[in-house]
């Protein structure tokens, strides 16, 4: 009988998950994370940008697991990262903390307004409509040149950290560490949310939702809360890259950054939480070499590589990584029975 | 005297030229086991589809426990204690049988807390014996998707009992389970809806199913109910015989 083996013991699935290879490759690829800034300094920049823009793939990565598409999600990531511009260019040096709270407020207020209209429909209506509000709101952002600074977007000055104006490179670390914890704090929160009863309910959006209906549950109602939860990463992603970069512009909502959140999370391994940063880093590493040396045809490049993971690999980077684990795994025992 | 815990009144439906639902007006007893009875297409499951809030009707109303639930989508009469088994299973095809019965739990105590496993939550051991108690125990792990059809139709009864309901509708609830493990499958539904004092209404070909199982048999026929009585007067009646069990009298 096909069983899923690890659904049965949970307690054993966090042991066995404790000891697996894989999981200290997670532990030693944390480390070389946190060692960037003094290892590789060239690289900060780039490993900070590539995981603000895995905190908006995981929220990609959320609604995947519901079985839904948006090709429109970067509105959340643009309108979190304006949000703190409008803040910061109205009272500069406000605190780094106060910019990243009001710009995820600010995506979780639009998620709800835009997610109770969304959330009716499914499939390729979910995913367009998702592309259409977030046209609209790059057109607003191109023509409110007054407010917004048209194409040229905003610029503003560096945020205080709890009061203390910081320099350039010193803000750069708070920036950098900042973004890890996230990382790690929503990626674990993103985790528990999926195994918990609420998240539960929201992926079986993907398989059955008469069944849900008819288990007292709004089907609306469980994809709002993934959507607003999705809303909120892709903030968070929105406001650190903005306060990364010092500069917001209508290119933050542009239809090509949600296509491109898509693609990472294809990329990382659909509906995975680690493959959301996985691919992230990995889209960002080949992203720009590969612009350095292959010139124009880097986009060829990864639509290729993306092609070869949709056919030979759908589970993406992470599932490469596990079944290779899984692989090792089997060998010594293998062995043991050699040496009966 | 006998509590009505549902009652329709003049429930009419049209599709198209097709009265699915003719002015139908039933009560149902709490406590008793109603099996409908009826030739394919007499509105057997359009009667359950309008009692579950599926289906509005152009006409009539339903009442449960003395309150009118027409109105009601789906979701809001399960919270009033009805639960409904498909025909056709109704499961979540990625989760396993007892990740099934798990949702069905955290649906029923409206869990909310993100941070909790739902492999850890309170009701587990109920679902697994619960899963028991239908004769699926073995395949608590296995995908519903790879099951085959007789034990996902007792995973979707679980499910359905999972909600702890006052009254309980099946559509054919021992279809595509195999005849030797049919009456087993019966006795044990029936004694645990006995036991939880869950009334149920079950739509059923099986007339030696019918015969042991049911209290009270209705028989449908052109969207309406043309016969009521207990099973001995009811499999026993000419009419029936010729429409619904085929025999020439």
């Amino acid at each position: 009988m096909p069983t899923r083996t690890q659904s049965s013991k949970p307690s054993n699935k966090v042991n066995a998950r404790m000891t697996s290879p894989l999981s200290w490759l997670w532990i030693v690829g944390m480390a070389v994370i946190i060692a960037v800034p003094f290892l590789v300094p060239s690289m900060q920049l780039l490993v900070n940008f590539a995981l603000a823009k895995g905190l908006a793939v995981l929220g990609v990565t959320v609604l995947l697991r519901a079985g839904q598409v948006s090709f429109g999600h970067a509105l959340y990531f643009g309108i979190a990262a304006y949000a703190g511009a409008f803040l910061m260019t109205s009272m500069p040096a406000t605190d780094f903390f106060v910019i990243l709270i009001v710009g995820v407020l600010g995506a979780i207020v639009a998620g709800l307004f835009v997610g109770l209209f969304v959330v009716r429909y499914r499939g390729i209506f979910f995913g367009m409509l998702n592309l259409a509000f977030s046209m609209i709101f790059w057109s607003i952002l191109e023509k409110f040149y007054h407010l917004t600074g048209g194409a040229d977007g905003l610029r503003f000055t560096r945020p205080t950290v709890f009061g203390q104006a910081l320099d350039h490179v010193q803000f750069n670390m708070v920036l950098y560490y900042s973004v890890l914890v996230l990382m790690v704090a929503l990626g674990w929160f993103t985790h528990r949310w999926f195994a918990s009863p609420v998240g539960q309910l929201f992926q079986t959006i993907k398989t059955n939702e008469t069944r849900l209906e008819y288990l007292g549950i709004s089907p609306k109602r469980a994809l709002l809360s993934g959507y607003l939860l999705s809303a909120a990463l892709c903030g968070v992603g929105g406001v650190m890259m903005g306060m990364a970069q010092g500069v917001v512009t209508p290119e933050y909502v542009w239809w090509v950054r949600s296509a491109e959140m898509v693609f990472i999370a294809v990329l990382g391994g659909a509906g995975s939480v680690q493959g959301a940063f996985l691919g992230a880093l990995i889209y960002e590493v080949v992203r720009t070499y590969a612009s350095v040396y292959a010139g124009d045809i880097w986009q060829m490049i990864l639509g290729g590589f993306l092609l070869i993971i949709i056919l030979f690999a759908p589970g993406g980077l992470i599932g490469i990584l596990e079944s290779a684990f899984k692989r090792d795994t089997t060998k010594p025992s293998a062995k043991t029975g050699d040496r009966k | 005297m006998t509590e009505v815990l549902l009652e329709t009144r003049n429930l009419t439906i049209k599709f198209g030229g097709i009265t699915a639902a003719d002015n139908v007006s039933l009560t149902i007893n709490a406590g008793k086991n109603l099996a409908i009875i009826g030739p394919n297409g007499a509105g057997k499951t359009t009667f359950l589809n309008i009692c579950t809030g599926w289906l509005k009707p152009s006409k009539g109303q339903v009442l449960f426990e003395g309150q009118d639930i027409t109105p009601l989508p789906p979701r809001k009469i399960v919270d009033r204690g009805v639960a409904r088994a498909f025909q056709i299973p109704q499961l979540f095809t990625e989760h396993t049988a007892l990740e099934n019965l798990l949702i069905a739990a955290s649906a029923r105590q409206k869990r909310r807390n993100p941070l909790v496993d739902m492999h850890a939550i309170p009701e587990r051991t109920e679902m697994l014996n619960l899963l028991d108690m239908v004769g699926c125990a073995d395949v608590a792990d296995a995908l519903v998707v790879e099951l085959p059809e007789g034990q996902r139709k007792l995973i979707d009864i679980a499910v359905a009992l999972a909600l702890k309901p006052r009254l309980l509708l099946m559509d054919e609830p021992t279809s595509g389970v195999a005849s030797s493990e049919k009456h087993a499958i019966m006795e044990i539904l029936i004694g645990a809806l006995k036991e939880a004092n869950v009334t149920s209404v079950f739509v059923e070909h099986d007339m030696g199913i019918v015969e042991k199982y049911a209290d009270e048999v209705a028989v449908w026929n052109s969207g309406n109910v043309q016969l009521r009585g207990t099973p001995a007067e009811i499999l026993e009646h000419p009419d029936v015989i010729r429409d619904v069990i085929g025999e020439v009298v």
